[in-house]
């Protein structure tokens, strides 16, 4: 029944953006509209299609799921995801809009006037938004296995699906109305749960969360193990199996001493009441003091991964391409300010809710902490608390929304990878640019969609973080000292691009391949943007100063374009927008 | 663009052309148009202003911010302090970083639109 229902949401959720992309692909005629919506998307508008199309996978399920299993450090990952909004207000907001470009690949040609630039930002948009992508598309795989029950791969290709149906019907301005619809849907989602779980946690007795004890099972708890895990038991346990325990088959009364165990695919284990629960090796055992205490994770280096974390978060926002893109729909510079505003306001309400999933999970649903599937508690939290129909419809509400999160951010990334896709790599070998976008859109999901299938997984929230320690080391610093230094040139900024955004790179497919390692080098490799970043700045720095002489000549035109008011009537020369060429 | 115009024709539109009447009285816009040593001035003190009042207003959220994960790792006890039914670290970081980010930004913006309009007073007249 509950899976129906799920199934029924998620289904609505689906025809919805497909049918609200239907009426948008009606709307949209010339090939302007195709791509940036004909930049008649008012404030509101555009706020809400912003931030519906930045919450994503990692916001939607991952941070709960990293407070579940590391407390109160990972608060870092929805602040940082918020304060990348107040930088991209203040430092690149209006000036960008001002620019006339649609994409950072625009913008570094038209600001350095350089193609080599540009395709090096090219490269990184691709990159970039692929990193993004794979994420998304395993949330959505591990949604449907969480209430439906489907293998991961169902979920992939289902989301894979409707992206594509739906950028390669409607183009942006579709893409607009439903990316819009779905922040709604997505905070409506998150947050009318919390009400229901609060008061079934009061009406429990208001049990404390911050206990000196790691988690226990509340009342006699059966697990089912759905993937091979490698778990970790502190305290002695008698536990009835029915699967595979450490290779052998297993089924009765087990009783099992601290030590390391392995446990097969499709075991079940049942605990008594009172147990304390068994932690898959990958995630720290945590009291709930430590786990209430910054700096207590488990992780090493604390101090440095969360400085780390903040510099790539606070300063990667600005750098990802399908936040970008969506700049170009504001009116004017000013519009553009308020937009971002706004969007500082609703990303913030959201994200109240998040950390409430990982608070109540760490009491309610424990038992994630042995599966290693910490990422679903807000899926399993409201059926799992909440008694009945009541809680079986906020489990398919937050599926909905989960599923609204996927696609939405999907697509938004799909927009721009396919649009930097089309334009400087089939750009030139086919001729209808509506066709070259259909094209590129079909690679930019198959990419990811083929990544997400074959890839072992992180965490949600880590993997997307990793996005950000790239955009931080490469977007970032051409965005700033583009806007704000007259004097970079495109040696510098290319130097730059290709030293922050391959060594940052580099770090991240490390981490991503090899998965997390120990010490030092692990956290260097895990949190890359501390060194990467500056790296990045620097050689953008010291490349511009050493060739001094070749900053392009027009760049005080540039600047008048960027800094003034649009009403001012001025000389500011063209768009940063390719000109002539492919773009319409 | 409404969505008329973008059906329509395509329609040029273009600045007027200068004439020497402009040319001759010098006016800030003129002088930042014709890029010389005064326009340059005009420019230069407007991208310093608007740069000044953006990283104040990050200073105010950056500095407390940063300074947070050094305190509690200093002093752990100042995390752990109750206030109401939350931990000093879980309510900072949980609920009121939210309004304090949007309470600054409101701010840079209203301070940077005046200065806006303060520019445009300076140079729109010709």
């Amino acid at each position: 029944m509950s899976a129906w229902l799920a199934v029924l949401a998620i289904s609505l959720t689906v025809v919805a953006a497909l049918a609200i992309g239907a009426f948008g692909t009606r709307l949209s005629r010339t090939t302007s509209d195709f791509y940036v919506a004909s930049r008649s998307v008012s404030p509101w508008l555009n706020a809400s299609a912003i931030g519906g199309e930045y919450l994503s996978a990692a916001s939607f399920l991952g941070v709960a799921g990293l407070i579940l299993a590391y407390g109160v450090d990972m608060l870092w990952y929805p602040v940082g995801y918020t304060v990348g909004y107040l930088l991209l207000l203040v430092l690149v907001a209006a000036p960008l809009r001002r620019s006339g470009a649609y994409t950072v690949p625009d913008f570094a040609e038209g600001r350095l006037q350089s193609t080599t630039t540009r395709l090096v930002a090219t490269a990184l948009v691709v990159l970039i938004g692929w990193l993004y992508l794979v994420p998304q598309m395993q949330g959505a795989g591990l949604t449907l296995r969480t209430v439906v029950g489907t293998p991961p791969w169902v979920g992939i290709v289902v989301v894979g699906v409707v992206v594509l149906a739906a950028v390669a019907g409607g183009g942006m301005r579709s893409i607009t109305l439903v990316q819009a619809f779905q922040f709604w849907l997505k905070l409506f989602a998150i947050v009318l749960p919390v009400f229901f779980l609060v008061a079934a946690w009061r009406a429990d007795g208001a049990p404390e969360v911050v206990s000196d004890t790691p988690p226990v099972f509340a009342e006699r708890t059966t697990v089912t193990v759905g993937s091979d895990v490698e778990v970790r038991v502190d305290q002695a346990v008698t536990v009835d199996v029915d699967g595979v325990l450490d290779g052998d088959v297993v089924d009765g009364r087990v009783r099992l001493l601290p030590g390391e165990y392995a446990v097969g695919q499709g075991s079940e284990l049942v605990f008594p009441a009172e147990a304390a629960v068994p932690t898959v090796t990958s995630l720290p055992t945590l009291s709930g003091q430590a786990w209430a205490a910054p700096m207590e994770s488990g992780l090493d280096l604390p101090l440095y991964r969360t400085y780390a974390l903040m510099l790539a978060l606070f300063f990667g926002t600005m750098g990802l391409p399908h936040v970008l893109v969506r700049f170009y729909t504001n009116p004017d510079g000013r519009a553009a300010r308020r937009t971002t505003l706004t969007v500082l306001g609703l990303v913030g309400i959201f994200y109240l809710a998040p950390p409430i999933y990982g608070i109540l999970g760490r009491l309610y649903t424990p038992e994630l902490l042995l599966t290693g599937r910490t990422d679903a508690v807000v899926l399993t939290l409201p059926t799992a608390l909440v008694d009945g129909v009541a809680g079986q419809m906020l489990g398919a509400v937050v599926a909905a929304g989960a599923f609204a999160a996927f696609l939405s951010t999907s697509s938004g990334l799909v927009v721009s990878v396919a649009g930097v896709l089309s334009q400087d790599v089939l750009g030139p070998r086919v001729t209808s640019p509506v066709r070259a976008f259909r094209l590129a859109t079909t690679v930019a999901v198959l990419v990811p969609m083929l990544l997400a299938l074959a890839g072992q997984r992180l965490g949600i929230a880590s993997i997307v973080g990793l996005a950000f320690a790239v955009a931080a080391s490469s977007f970032c610093p051409l965005l700033l000292l583009g806007i704000w230094w007259p004097r970079l040139t495109a040696v510098g900024a290319t130097a730059g691009l290709v030293v922050g955004g391959g060594l940052a790179g580099a770090a991240v497919l490390v981490t991503i391949l090899a998965g997390p390692t120990e010490g030092w080098v692990g956290a260097l490799l895990a949190q890359p943007a501390a060194w990467s970043m500056p790296l990045a700045f620097g050689t953008m720095v010291v490349g511009s100063l050493l060739t001094a002489r070749r900053v392009p000549a027009g760049v005080t035109r540039i600047m008048v374009r960027l800094h003034t008011p649009e009403s001012l009537d001025l000389d500011r020369g063209a768009n940063l927008t390719r000109r002539g060429g492919r773009w319409p | 663009m409404t969505e008329g115009a973008s059906r329509g024709k395509r329609v040029v539109v273009s600045r007027p052309v200068r004439g020497a009447a402009r040319r001759r009285s010098r006016q800030p816009a003129s002088d930042i148009d014709e890029q010389t040593a005064v326009g340059e001035v005009y420019m230069r003190s407007l991208l310093r202003t608007q740069l000044r009042l953006g990283l104040s207003a990050l200073a105010t959220v950056l500095v407390p911010l940063g300074l947070l994960p050094l305190i509690f790792i200093v002093h752990p006890p100042t995390a752990e302090l109750q206030v109401g039914p939350l931990p000093l670290a879980w309510l900072l970081l949980g609920v009121l970083v939210y309004p304090l980010l949007v309470l600054v930004g409101w701010r840079y913006v209203r301070q940077v639109e005046s200065n806006e309009r303060e520019f445009e007073r300076l140079v729109g007249s010709r």
